[in-house]
This record gives structure tokens, C-alpha cells and sequence, in this order.
């Protein structure tokens, strides 16, 4: 027995204050706390003296142990912070460096347009339907009140397959295809490819359509007007001004062309609305009776208007796309841009 | 239709700015695509008359001319014209003109003699392309009177585009009706006074098809002057409207064509033998056509015929032989109504579109053949001269169009147009346009004048109403919507969702021609027949698409020659098949890979796409359906792909899809630098998917267990998943290859599988004497099926 009770704590202090890792402050902690260490002993120690002493030195020995225990935990966690530390810094990362993978594509400009038409349509409740490309000729010219020799027929520069099919130059021959399918009332807009046999500076032998048609018992001018100026007004995200122009169409009756005021120049008269601050971007009108009595669909108790427009047109007004031939050389660089 | 806004003026003149008048034509249905100036602006130059001409001392091409403007002062002009004489009237740029182009005209000298303006061409003046010799002024034009003013050159042209079903509006009566219903004003029918007989000899007219030719008037006029020129003013007119002068006879009948909207046609009397005959071509007659062409005929063809043969295809244009010319001096004029029902598409059989059948084919009014017949006969004799003979009509009244009245309701009118109109203006309305109305308890029954063929039915009637009384003046409503509840079907893959999941995965959406080049087909899909077109742009965009690869193909390649060398393209569409004799349309989901698999990027070993990250792509579309599971890899051989590296994509009802890289022969052939790599899946396989159906959670702890086995290099990895599969043993949750092992300890070829499976049982925990049972079994099973050995 040398060392006191207080130079024995000193010794196991600097012990502590000296450990430089976890473990090796585990072994001092054992080597004074531990089943045989130096304190323990201490209390072993206890019983050898007198009963009157033991009181106070019991109260000494654990008053040590007390010290030498919080010494150690504000050790160990002095350790923990410093590994941590360590840690912290070894993990440092330039956070400027790009992040790495697959980077996202894009969607094609027809499909981003033919989507918020479909949105807003759908949101008037109008469903979509679709149609075959390569089409009868009853269902694209006949039905559509286009009889053979038609004057309409020689503005569609149509591609024939044989006598009696072709590639559909409209996407109206759905409207009668759905028609024929069901009784009103039908809300439905029908997307898709179409063709003209025509292609030079502002034209491609194909390109997309919208055809949208509303029969229920009592649908008027007013409403085609009043849907198709909602239609134009959200689309552009523009309180643009909106005009209905007679015009013709075989299967409607009447017939309007809609024309926007100029989105590039805002009406002023530019080289896209060649000077006129309008540009030209729907037709409608009202379903032409002959066109019900070809579904069979009695034009005295149903009316109904139909409208069609031109997705490519569209886009090119809503993203500043000067070329329509762009649409289908499928270019990187421009595909990049509708991301 | 050109329209000179100072004729129109002359016939209905409604007090509108030019622009304002344009404006309202656009938007009654007239549309107006251009205005343009009748001549380009220019000053300065005056009626002067060539008082005397003397040749010039030192220049044999030039005269020197004195010019009087009746102002008691003359001008001394130099001039190198050969076409002047002394009393001719001509335009002259006195010093101080302004000429089109910017030529600024001033006192000058030529060859030392002075020369105080210049006398003006039609080309100088911007009136013509070009011009012989310096424009002559008619006799009467008043002397020193500013050229523009004589001439009306501040004139505007105005351009319309007009609907197939205003052929009403053909003509410059149709438009000045239109203008006088627009602003409500009354207008000035052209005079068309009768002209007497100067002759009674009647040339026999037959009409042999009726049906096609309802009425037929014909002429002779006799001893025409073939020295006669057309006047200037009917030449201007013409000019405006865009029309050559051809000689006063032509001129005649294309004046009157532009003014009443009737086609005529004056064929030279000494040129025909016989009765003129309307009838039907026989086979094989010929025609030589006024522009040079000849032409076969058959029984579709209607012509004008004598007793020699076809004069002239009818109502479309007439033939060489029997044409006016220069010595022309009895003339057979023709006015007739063919019928716009035979007449649709008559011309464009022989690829022809004249002013005369565009007329026809959409319907002339067929009680104007006697006015225009006066008319173009008064315009020749004032112009040319000659002693007209009476009229001969021939008519079929009963083929003759009929104008059925047309019920229309008032309720109808208001239930349509969403406007509560007023009897009154519906009346007031229609009876401008021209009908005929006749009171009816639910509103009246209205018939159409002549020359509306367009009008027929209650509809048309109503379309007129909100056309004049204005579509802008309509209402808009926003319909109140009874909105239907209803989503898409949960157990279906919307494109969109697919489209989506590729964006996300690197790829742009492609879209190309659904035609394309033949030849790229034979090598894609030569055992699949494609679908030609009979008229296509180009050969290259010949052949609907049997598949998206070949659009795909071509879109890569464009990108590859601008320098982008890492492509990932999809598209989704239709391609187009025959199969046994039928048309299939089949929507189909493609795509491409070529390049690096990522962006060029810090951090990742840059590699290029392979077979693997494709399929990853695709198994993820697979994934959305749910199919999974039931749709299989096999190897197969398709023409377009490497025979190492394709995949069918197998389903219950046969092969659904294709996934591999090009043939390296088609890769060399088509220039890529790069293996590519493509799939296309039919559309209809991905878009069902199942409901999903909750299986309860195991309470105990999952057991993973790995194995690896051996087996030969020829035995597919999907073969042995597969075998594990179709244990369908209840402990086995999830089994999974996770590596694959070649090369040291293993045996050539073969390859060791290892594979990891998740067991778990939902009553109770697994015991280690069950976990290794399955084990068991499962290598029983592959060392029966793929003939695999446990790795040790």
C-alpha cells in the first residue's frame, strides 16, 4: 500500500486525460474500475478496517470513483467527437461537382402539344379516340358529306394505297367511326398522324391533326364558339383576341375558321401573320346533317359541332418554331429543346 | 379571284375605307389574301399627243418628236421608239417624273439635240412584264391629263380566296351582290341590252346529252374585223384580274367571264363542218387542245363536235384547230350551262384546270346564258364589228337544276346560331341574298336564286343568317358541362406512363414518316410484305413502314453525320403489314441505342451501351405492364439483327417483340460507327396489367440462402431461372442470378451461375432442416433440367 487514495487518483486522471483512442480508455477504465482494478480494490479493502472508519472512507473511495467515472465519460466522448471529426473532414466532397447517371430525354414538341390539348380537352370532359391511318375512302371523303369529284377532294392531295383505301388526309373520318359506334351524347377529340401528298417549304407529307366533335341534344354555335375560345385562351396562357370567319367545310354546316390575333407580334402585323395580325389555327362548324344521316344519328333531335386543328401549327405559334420540316428530322438539338 | 376595288366600286360602292372593305369581305366568307397596287406608284407623266416627228441629225435610231398637251405649249422629246406616228397619244414623262424603279426624269441632251422627258412603255410604267414600243393612249384620252388618273392606276387588287361553295362570288356581279346584301345597299346589275339580228342565218346546234349540257346558245357573227384591237380599258381590266390579252374575240369572252362569271367560248366559223353537236366522246377521238396537248377520249369526256369530229373538250377548254386567230372574221360564240354534277373532276381527268371548269364544276347560274350571250355579242360589235345572227337555244328544261324550296324554322335558327334573331331580320336577311320567301306558320319556306347552288338545305340557310348578320356578333357561351365521373381503367398501361418511364431512362421521343424507302424494308423485314403507295412524294417515302426501326434507323443516321454519336431514340406508332390479303395496322412501341450507355461523365468508366442496358430499358416497360413474368427472352434470328445478339420476346400468343443488335453487315452498310442496338414491341402486349392482389406479410424472419452452380456455356442463365420458377415451390419468395462466374476453377466451357433466393414461410420460422430440403430440391431440379452441377 504506497500510493493514497488521492495520488491514486491522480495517476488514473492522467491516465484518462492521456488515452488517445477508445479501447485504450476502456483499459484504463478497467485497470481502475474493473473487477480487479485499483479502486475496486480499494473497496475491497474496506472491510479490513476498523468499523468506525469504514463510514468515511467508503464515502472517500466512491467519491474518487465518482470523479475518475465522469472524467472517463467526458473522455470518451471527447474521443467519439473527435473521430467524428475526423470523419467529417475525411468525407468532404466538392459539392459542385455534377451529379452523376442517366440524364432524363424528352418528349417530342407534338406529343408535349397533343398532351396539353388532350389535358384541356379532358378537363371539358372530352374522351380520346383513335382511328387507322390508312382509311376508306367512305369514311374519309364520303361519310364526311365529300362525294367523289368533290372540289374539297382536290385540296386534300391525297395518297392512295388502292381505288378504294388511302392514308387518311383528316383525322374527321374518327368522328365518323365513333358515331357509328355509339349513340350521343359524345364528347371525344381524336389525335393522330395524317397525310397530304404535298410537301415543300410549309408543308410534310404527314403531319398531326386534332379532330374534336361534341353531339348532344342541344349543342349550339354558341357553344362551339364559347369552347373553342376557352380553348385558345388556355392553351396560349394569353388573354388573346379570338375570331370566327365563315368559311367551308363539306361536313360542317356552318363552318367557321378561327383565327387567332398574331401571338408573335401581338396583332401589329408581322411576316408569320403575313401583315394581317391574324393567324389562322382551327376550322369547326356545326355537324352537317348529312353527315348524321350517314351514322344514322337523327339530326332533328341532335346537333353537335366539330373542330379541327393543326398540332404542329400549333406548337410553332407556342414555342417560336420557325421550320415545320424540323418536326421530322428528328434532330438532338432540337429534340433537346422541349425538354 | 383578283378583284380591281374600282370596278367593284363602279357596280356597289359602300362607303368603307379599302381596308375596311377588305375587312368585311374576310370576314363574310370571302377571305382576302392579298391586296396589291394595280401599279407600282410612279408620277409625273401626262397625256401628250405626237405632233410631228423629224429624224435626228446625228443618229439614225432616233427621231426627235414634238409632244403638245394642249396647253398651247409643246415639248421637244428625243426618242428611239419605232412604233410612233404623228397623232398617236402616249404617256410622257415630262422633266420632274418619277418612274417605277426610281428613274428620275429631267431635261437632257441625246447626241447634242435636247430632249425635254421621255415616252413611256408598259414595261416603263410597271404595267407590264414587257412591252414592243412605246404604249399608245386611245384617240379620246384627254391631252396634259396625269396618266394615272386616265389609266385609274390607283387602283387596288384585292385577292380572294374563295370556298368551293361560292362559286356565286366568281365573278365581279357576284361580288358587287355580296358587297350591296354585306352594307345593305342597292348595286348595278351590268346592262346586257339585247342585240338584233343583223343576219337570219342560224347555225344548227344539237345537244345529244342532255343530262350533261341542260342548255346550249350559239351565234354566228359574221365579218368580224381581224385587224380590230382591244380596247385599252377592256385590256386593263384584264390585266387587273390577271389575264393576258389574246386578241379582241378572247378578250370579249374572258371579260365577260370575269364580269358575269358565264365561260364562253367563239370558234372560228370557217373552221367548222356541220351541225355543232353536245355529246359524249367516242373512244379513242382525239383532241388537239389550245395548249398544244392532245388528248385521248372516251365516253367520260363530253365535247363540242361537228361533223369532222371533237372541237372542243366542253365547258374545259377548246381545241387548236377550230380557234379564232388573226384572220378570223366569222365567229361561232357559245355560251352553255353544263352541269356542275358532271362537270366535278371532268378536267382534272386530262390533269387540266381552267377558269372556265373551275366555273362550271362548281355551278354557273343557269339562267345567265342569254344575258352573257348579248353581252359578249354587243362587246364584239363595238370592238370588232360584224353582223350577228339571231340566238339559237337549245334547252332540256327537265335536266335543268331545280330550285327546291327550303323549309326553315325559326326556332331552328334561334336553337342553332344560340341567338334569339328576330323574324323580321331573318326575312330582311334572305331576301337580300336573293331568295324568295313564302310565309309559313313555323317560318317560311325560302327558295334560292340560280346562281346558289351551295344553298339546298335548312342548314345553309342558317349559316347564311350567322354569316351576314356576322359570327363575331354571335354569342359565346361556355357550356355548363354535366361532367360524367369516370377514370381509365386501372388494370391498363397508359402510352404516356411508358412514354415517361423512357424520357426518364435518357431517350428522346422520335417522330418519323410512317412511309419510307422500300429498300430499307427489304433488308429490315424482307419476309413481311409491305404496303405501297400508288402515288408517294418520293421513292424514299414510297412504302408504309412494316416497322419503326426504319425511321428510327434514318433519324440515327441524320444525327450521327451532325457529330451526336450517342443516339436513344423511341417512337411510338402504327406500322403497317399485309397479311393474307388484309391490312394490319398495328401500334407498336421502338427504339434505338447507339453510343455511350451514359453521357460522358466524371466518375464512370466510359463504356458503350450493350445488349444488357437495352434489355434493362425494356424489362423496365415490361415491369409497368406486370407481364413480366409471362413474357420471355428467347434467342432467335430476324434479318435485321446479329444472330448472337436478338432476342424474340415471347408471349402466350406468340412473339410480340424483338430485342438485339443490328446485323453487322447492315451496321457496315448503313455507315455506323457503332454497334446499335433496337427493340419494338407491339403496343397491345404492354398495356394490360393486373390488379394488384395483396398477399399477407409473414410474421417470421426471411432466410436467404446462395448457390452457385455450373453448366455448360450453351445452357441460358433464363433457362435455369426458369426451372427454379416452375418449382413454383411455396417457400421460395424471390430467386435471383446476381453473378455470373467464368475462368479460374471453372471448367472450360461452362460458367457458374450464382443465384440467390429469399425463402420465407408464413406460419412459422424456417428451420434450418427445411431451409436446406429446399435447397435440395431446387439443385435436384437444375441438375435434371440444365444439367447443373453444385459449385464447390
Amino acid at each position: 500500500m504506497t500510493a493514497t487514495l488521492d495520488e491514486l487518483l491522480v495517476q488514473a486522471m492522467n491516465e484518462v486525460a492521456s488515452a488517445p483512442d477508445a479501447p485504450q480508455l476502456e483499459q484504463v477504465k478497467a485497470r481502475y474500475l474493473g473487477k480487479k482494478g485499483a479502486f475496486t480494490e480499494w473497496m475491497k479493502r474496506l472491510g479490513a478496517l476498523p468499523p468506525d472508519q469504514r463510514p468515511a472512507m467508503g464515502q472517500a473511495v466512491n467519491a474518487v470513483k465518482d470523479r475518475l467515472q465522469e472524467a472517463l465519460d467526458a473522455r470518451r466522448a471527447a474521443l467519439e467527437a473527435a473521430v467524428f471529426e475526423q470523419r467529417l473532414v475525411a468525407e468532404r466532397v466538392d459539392v459542385t461537382l455534377p451529379g452523376r447517371g442517366q440524364r432524363a430525354g424528352g418528349l417530342h414538341p407534338v406529343t408535349r402539344t397533343l398532351r396539353r390539348i388532350e389535358k384541356l380537352f379532358a378537363s371539358a370532359g372530352f374522351a380520346v379516340a383513335e382511328g387507322p391511318e390508312i382509311e376508306d375512302d367512305y369514311h374519309n371523303f364520303e361519310a364526311l358529306n365529300i362525294p367523289a369529284h368533290h372540289p374539297a377532294r382536290a385540296m386534300h392531295d391525297t395518297f392512295y394505297v388502292d381505288e378504294h383505301l388511302l392514308l387518311r388526309t383528316h383525322t374527321s373520318p374518327v368522328q365518323i367511326r365513333v358515331m357509328e359506334n355509339g349513340p350521343p351524347p359524345l364528347r371525344v377529340i381524336a389525335p393522330g398522324r395524317v397525310y397530304r401528298c404535298d410537301s415543300d417549304l410549309t408543308h410534310t407529307p404527314m403531319f398531326h391533326q386534332v379532330e374534336g366533335f361534341w353531339v348532344d341534344e342541344d349543342v349550339s354555335f354558341a357553344d362551339l364558339k364559347g369552347i373553342l375560345f376557352d380553348f385558345l385562351r388556355n392553351f396560349f396562357e394569353k388573354d388573346i383576341q379570338v375570331r370566327f370567319r365563315p368559311s367551308y367545310f363539306p361536313f360542317t354546316e356552318p363552318s367557321a375558321e378561327v383565327d387567332i390575333e398574331c401571338v408573335i407580334c401581338g396583332g401589329e402585323g408581322c411576316r408569320v401573320c403575313k401583315g394581317t395580325g391574324w393567324l389562322e389555327v382551327m376550322g369547326c362548324g356545326m355537324i352537317h346533317p348529312r353527315v348524321f344521316e350517314f351514322v344514322n344519328i337523327d339530326a332533328e333531335r341532335f346537333g353537335g359541332f366539330a373542330f379541327g386543328m393543326g398540332v404542329e401549327r400549333l406548337a410553332m405559334l407556342r414555342y417560336g418554331i420557325n421550320d415545320l420540316r424540323l418536326f421530322f428530322e428528328n434532330h438532338l438539338k432540337f429534340l433537346d429543346q422541349f425538354d | 379571284m383578283r378583284v380591281s376595288e374600282t370596278w367593284l366600286r363602279e357596280m356597289v360602292d359602300p362607303s368603307l375605307s379599302r381596308e375596311d372593305l377588305v375587312a368585311q369581305l374576310t370576314m363574310a366568307g370571302l377571305e382576302v389574301e392579298a391586296v396589291e397596287l394595280a401599279a407600282p406608284p410612279f408620277g409625273g407623266v401626262r397625256v401628250g399627243e405626237i405632233r410631228d416627228i423629224a429624224p435626228h441629225p446625228d443618229a439614225d435610231r432616233l427621231r426627235v418628236c414634238r409632244l403638245d398637251f394642249s396647253d398651247g405649249e409643246t415639248l421637244q422629246i428625243v426618242t428611239g421608239a419605232a412604233n410612233i406616228r404623228v397623232g398617236m397619244r402616249v404617256p410622257v414623262a415630262v422633266a420632274g417624273a418619277r418612274l417605277p424603279g426610281g428613274m428620275n426624269i429631267g431635261q437632257s441632251k441625246l447626241r447634242g439635240v435636247p430632249s425635254a422627258g421621255m415616252l413611256c412603255s408598259e414595261k416603263e410604267l410597271g404595267l407590264a412584264e414587257s412591252a414592243e414600243g412605246i404604249m399608245e393612249l386611245p384617240g379620246d384620252a384627254p391631252l396634259g391629263m396625269d396618266v394615272r388618273d386616265f389609266l385609274r392606276l390607283d387602283d387596288a387588287l384585292i385577292e380572294l380566296s374563295l370556298t368551293p361553295n361560292r362559286a356565286d362570288c366568281l365573278s365581279m356581279e357576284g361580288i358587287a351582290r355580296e358587297v350591296a346584301v354585306l352594307n345593305g345597299l342597292d348595286w348595278n346589275p351590268v346592262e346586257c341590252a339585247s342585240v338584233s339580228a343583223e343576219t337570219t342565218e342560224v347555225w344548227p346546234v344539237e345537244i345529244e346529252a342532255p343530262e350533261d349540257c341542260p342548255r346550249y346558245l350559239g351565234r354566228l357573227i359574221r365579218g368580224v374585223d381581224p385587224a380590230a384591237v382591244t380596247p385599252l380599258w377592256m385590256k386593263e381590266r384584264l390585266r387587273r384580274a390577271g389575264l393576258r390579252s389574246l386578241g379582241p374575240l378572247v378578250d370579249v369572252t374572258n371579260y365577260v367571264l370575269l364580269e358575269l362569271g358565264q365561260p364562253l367560248h367563239a370558234f372560228d366559223a370557217a373552221k367548222l363542218s356541220g351541225a355543232v353537236r353536245v355529246r359524249r366522246a367516242r373512244e379513242g377521238e382525239r383532241l388537239l387542245l389550245l395548249d398544244d396537248q392532245e388528248i385521248m377520249l372516251d365516253g367520260e369526256a363530253l365535247v363540242i363536235a361537228d361533223d369532222s369530229g371533237p372541237l372542243a373538250l366542253a365547258g374545259v377548254m377548246g381545241g387548236r384547230p377550230s380557234a379564232v386567230s388573226d384572220s378570223t372574221r366569222d365567229i361561232f360564240l357559245e355560251c352553255a350551262f353544263f352541269s356542275p354534277t358532271f362537270m366535278m373532276g371532268r378536267a382534272r381527268r386530262f390533269g387540266l384546270h381552267t377558269d372556265s371548269s373551275h366555273r362550271f364544276e362548281r355551278g354557273v347560274d343557269p339562267n345567265l346564258q342569254r344575258r352573257a350571250m348579248e353581252r359578249a355579242t354587243g362587246l364584239i360589235l363595238e370592238i370588232a364589228g360584224g353582223r350577228p345572227g339571231p340566238v339559237s337555244e337549245r334547252v332540256a328544261e327537265s335536266a335543268l337544276p331545280q330550285r327546291h324550296p327550303i323549309s326553315l324554322r325559326l326556332e331552328r335558327v334561334r336553337k342553332i346560331l344560340g341567338l334569339p334573331f328576330e323574324a323580321q331580320e331573318v326575312a330582311s336577311i334572305l331576301t337580300r341574298l336573293g331568295l324568295e320567301l313564302e310565309a309559313t306558320p313555323e317560318g317560311w319556306r325560302a327558295t334560292p336564286p340560280g346562281f346558289r347552288f351551295d344553298l339546298g338545305l335548312e342548314a345553309d340557310l342558317i349559316e347564311e343568317l350567322g354569316r351576314v348578320h356576322g359570327y363575331d356578333n354571335l354569342p359565346r357561351r361556355s357550356p355548363a358541362l354535366a361532367s360524367t365521373l369516370g377514370a381509365p381503367s386501372e388494370t391498363r398501361v397508359a402510352l404516356e406512363r411508358i412514354q415517361d418511364l423512357l424520357v426518364d431512362r435518357g431517350y428522346r421521343e422520335a417522330v418519323t414518316y410512317s412511309f419510307v424507302d422500300r429498300e430499307i424494308l427489304d433488308r429490315l423485314t424482307p419476309e413481311i410484305a409491305a404496303i405501297p403507295l400508288k402515288n408517294p412524294i418520293s421513292a424514299e417515302l414510297g412504302v408504309m413502314r412494316t416497322t419503326l426501326w426504319a425511321g428510327l434507323l434514318r433519324a440515327a443516321q441524320f444525327n450521327l453525320n451532325r457529330r451526336e454519336a450517342r443516339v436513344r431514340l423511341f417512337e411510338s406508332g402504327l406500322r403497317f403489314r399485309m397479311q393474307n390479303g388484309a391490312i394490319l395496322q398495328e401500334r407498336c412501341l421502338a427504339g434505338l441505342v447507339t453510343g455511350l450507355v451514359v453521357d460522358e461523365q466524371w466518375g464512370i468508366p466510359s463504356r458503350a451501351a450493350d445488349y444488357y442496358d437495352v434489355k434493362a430499358d425494356l424489362e423496365a416497360v415490361l415491369a409497368l405492364s406486370g407481364r413480366q413474368e409471362k413474357l420471355r427472352f428467347a434467342p432467335a434470328s430476324h434479318p435485321a439483327l446479329h444472330p448472337g445478339q436478338s432476342a424474340a420476346i415471347l408471349a402466350a400468343e406468340g412473339t410480340v417483340g424483338w430485342l438485339g443488335m443490328l446485323h453487322p453487315q447492315l451496321e457496315r452498310e448503313l455507315d455506323f460507327p457503332a454497334p446499335v442496338f433496337l427493340f419494338e414491341m407491339e403496343q397491345a402486349a404492354l398495356e394490360d396489367r393486373a390488379l394488384p392482389a395483396f398477399r399477407p406479410l409473414s410474421k417470421f424472419p426471411p432466410v436467404r440462402r446462395d448457390i452457385a452452380v455450373v453448366v455448360e456455356e450453351s445452357t441460358q442463365a433464363g433457362d435455369v431461372l426458369q426451372s427454379i420458377a416452375a418449382l413454383r415451390h411455396p417457400l421460395i419468395r424471390h430467386a435471383w442470378l446476381f453473378d455470373l462466374y467464368r475462368g479460374q476453377g471453372i471448367e472450360s466451357g461452362c460458367k457458374s451461375l450464382a443465384i440467390g433466393m429469399n425463402l420465407q414461410d408464413p406460419e412459422e420460422t424456417l428451420t434450418d432442416e427445411r431451409v436446406d430440403a429446399v435447397v435440395g430440391e431446387v439443385l435436384q431440379c437444375l441438375a435434371r433440367e440444365c444439367r447443373a452441377q453444385l459449385r464447390i
